[in-house]
C-alpha cells in the first residue's frame, strides 16, 4: 500500500510537472528534423534484411528499433 | 530407412520469430501522432560469405485507409544454398527456402498510435508464427514520443532427412518453441537539430533451442576427436539496451551514432557500436550515405569449441554464433531520386543501391576442417584437432531495391 501510495503521488507531481513543460523547440523550428536524411531508417526494407543477416550471425538481439527520428510534425 | 541427416550446423538464417517481425518492414512508427507514408519497395539481396550464399526479393507495400488507418504487407524468400564450414566438416551441401509473409495495421488515434500484426514463416524444417503489438504516444509538444511493445512467437521445429534419397521431415522428430519480448522506447528531439533514442527489450525463449542438425565435438585420445549432438537449457532470457543519436549538419548531411549493449542468461555479452554519415549531392538528386559497424561478444558459457571428452558437461554448444569474437561492417548506399511527370500520383521514386562488406573474426571457434577435411575427404596434412587455424569469415552483401511513394 505504501509503494502504491508513492506511486501515485509519484505519477501526480510527474503529471504536473508535464503540463507546465514548453516545447524548447517549436514546431515551425523543425525543418532539420523533417529532412528526410534525418530518418534513422530511410529504408525499412533495406534495414530489416540486415538486421535479418545480423541477428542470424550474432549472439545478441533485440533492442534495434530505434524509436523512430525525424521532428514528430504533421 | 534413415540414411543420414541432410545437413548439419544449418539454419544459417533462421532466427528465432521474434527477428521475423522486424525482418518484416514492420517497424514501429517513428512518431506516434504521424502515420507512416504510403509507399512501395521491392528489394533484391544477395549474401555471399563463409560458403553461404542466401538470395531473393523482398516486397513491402504500405497504404493508408483513410485518414487515420495504415496498413503494410510484406512477403520475403530466402533462397539458400549452404556449404558452410559447419556443413563441410559433417555432411553434403544443401539448398532451402523459406518464405515470411506479414501484416500489419496502425491505427492513429489523436496523439497515439496503435499497432497489431502477424508474421508467418515457413520453410521446410521450420515454421514460426508470430503476432505482436504496440503503441506509441507523444506528449511534451510532440518533443518525446514513448513506445511499449509486445511480441510473441510459436516455432515448430523439424529436422530434415533423407529417406530413400528423398528429403523430408524425420517422422521422429518434431520439437517446439515460444519466444516472447517486451521493449520500452523512447525518442526525443534534443535540439532544432538532433534527436536522440532508447530501447530497452528482454526476450525470454522456452523450448527447443538449439539446431537439430549441429554437433559437438570431443577428444577420444590424444590427437583424436568424435562428434555428439549439442545440448542446449530450454530456456533463454536477454537484456539489451540501445541508445542512437542523429545529428542534422549545416550543410545538409546527417551523422548518426548507435550503441547496444546486451547480456543473457547463457553468458553472451554483446557490444554493437555503428557510425554512419549520409550526404545528399546534385540538389538531391543523390543520395550518399557510409556505414560503420562493429560488433563484439564473449561465449556463451556452455561454449567450447572442443570438449576434453563425451558428456563433458549438462549443457555443450558449438556454434560459433556462440563463441567469442569480433566483426566489422562496412557498407555504402548510392540513392537516385526522380520524379515522372506523366505518373502525378508517384510523389517520388528511387533506385538504390547498397554494398556492406562484413568480416568476422573468431577467438576460438576453429576450422575445423583442417581435422576433419571436407564433405568426409580427410585432408591431405591434417591438424590435430583443437591446433587448427582459427576461423575467419568474410561475406560481401549487395542490395539493390526501388522505392515508390504515393
Amino acid at each position: 500500500m505504501r509503494i502504491h501510495g508513492s506511486l501515485i503521488l509519484a505519477l501526480a507531481v510527474l503529471s504536473a510537472g508535464c503540463s507546465s513543460i514548453e516545447p524548447w523547440v517549436k514546431p515551425y523550428d523543425r525543418e532539420n528534423l523533417a529532412d528526410p536524411i534525418m530518418a534513422y531508417s530511410r529504408a525499412p526494407i533495406s534495414q530489416d534484411f540486415l538486421d535479418h543477416v545480423f541477428e542470424s550471425r550474432e549472439g545478441s538481439r533485440g533492442a534495434t528499433g530505434g524509436g523512430g527520428g525525424g521532428c514528430g510534425c504533421n | 530407412m534413415i540414411s543420414k541427416l541432410l545437413h548439419t550446423g544449418a539454419r544459417p538464417f533462421v532466427i528465432t520469430c521474434l527477428a521475423l517481425a522486424g525482418a518484416a518492414g514492420l517497424s514501429l512508427p517513428a512518431q506516434a501522432g504521424v502515420l507512416p507514408e504510403d509507399r512501395a519497395d521491392l528489394l533484391y539481396f544477395r549474401y555471399d560469405g563463409g560458403g553461404v550464399v542466401i538470395s531473393g526479393p523482398s516486397v513491402l507495400v504500405r497504404k493508408s485507409i483513410g485518414e487515420n488507418v495504415s496498413v503494410a504487407a510484406n512477403y520475403y524468400i530466402d533462397m539458400v544454398s549452404s556449404a558452410s564450414v559447419d556443413v563441410e566438416t559433417s555432411a553434403s551441401p544443401y539448398e532451402d527456402e523459406r518464405t515470411q509473409s506479414s501484416l500489419s495495421m496502425d491505427f492513429l488515434h489523436g496523439k497515439s498510435t496503435y499497432s497489431i500484426g502477424y508474421v508467418n514463416s515457413d520453410e521446410s524444417d521450420y515454421m514460426a508464427k508470430t503476432m505482436f503489438a504496440a503503441v506509441s504516444h507523444d506528449m511534451f509538444g510532440d518533443l518525446t514520443t514513448i513506445s511499449f511493445s509486445f511480441k510473441n512467437g510459436q516455432n515448430d521445429v523439424f529436422r530434415n532427412v533423407k529417406i530413400a534419397d528423398v528429403k523430408q521431415n524425420d517422422p521422429d522428430f518434431q520439437e517446439e518453441m515460444e519466444s516472447k519480448s517486451y521493449s520500452v522506447s523512447v525518442s526525443q528531439i534534443i535540439t532544432k537539430s538532433m534527436s536522440m533514442s532508447g530501447q530497452f527489450e528482454v526476450i525470454t525463449d522456452e523450448g527447443f533451442l538449439r539446431s537439430p542438425y549441429r554437433s559437438v565435438r570431443f577428444f577420444t585420445g590424444p590427437g583424436t576427436q568424435a562428434t555428439q549432438s549439442e545440448i542446449y537449457p530450454n530456456t533463454r532470457s536477454s537484456n539489451a539496451g540501445s541508445v542512437r543519436a542523429k545529428y542534422f549538419l549545416p550543410y545538409r548531411a546527417a551523422v548518426d551514432v548507435m550503441y547496444r549493449f546486451y547480456t543473457d542468461t547463457w553468458g553472451v555479452v554483446g557490444q554493437t557500436a555503428e557510425l554512419g554519415y549520409v550526404h545528399p549531392l546534385n540538389n538531391n538528386k543523390w543520395i550518399f550515405e557510409g556505414r560503420l559497424r562493429h560488433y563484439s561478444q564473449t561465449a556463451a558459457d556452455f561454449y567450447q569449441d572442443i570438449f576434453p571428452r563425451a558428456d563433458f558437461a549438462n549443457f555443450m554448444a558449438r556454434d560459433k554464433e556462440l563463441a567469442t569474437y569480433s566483426a566489422l561492417t562496412a557498407g555504402v548506399t548510392a540513392t537516385y531520386e526522380f520524379k515522372i511527370e506523366r505518373f502525378p500520383w508517384l510523389a517520388k521514386g528511387s533506385l538504390n543501391f547498397r554494398y556492406d562488406y562484413m568480416t568476422v573474426t573468431y577467438d576460438d571457434f576453429r576450422d575445423a576442417r583442417f581435422s576433419f577435411g571436407r564433405f568426409g575427404i580427410p585432408p591431405t596434412t591434417p591438424f590435430a584437432p583443437g591446433t587448427e587455424p582459427l576461423y575467419k569469415l568474410n561475406a560481401n552483401i549487395l542490395q539493390f531495391y526501388v522505392s515508390a511513394y504515393f
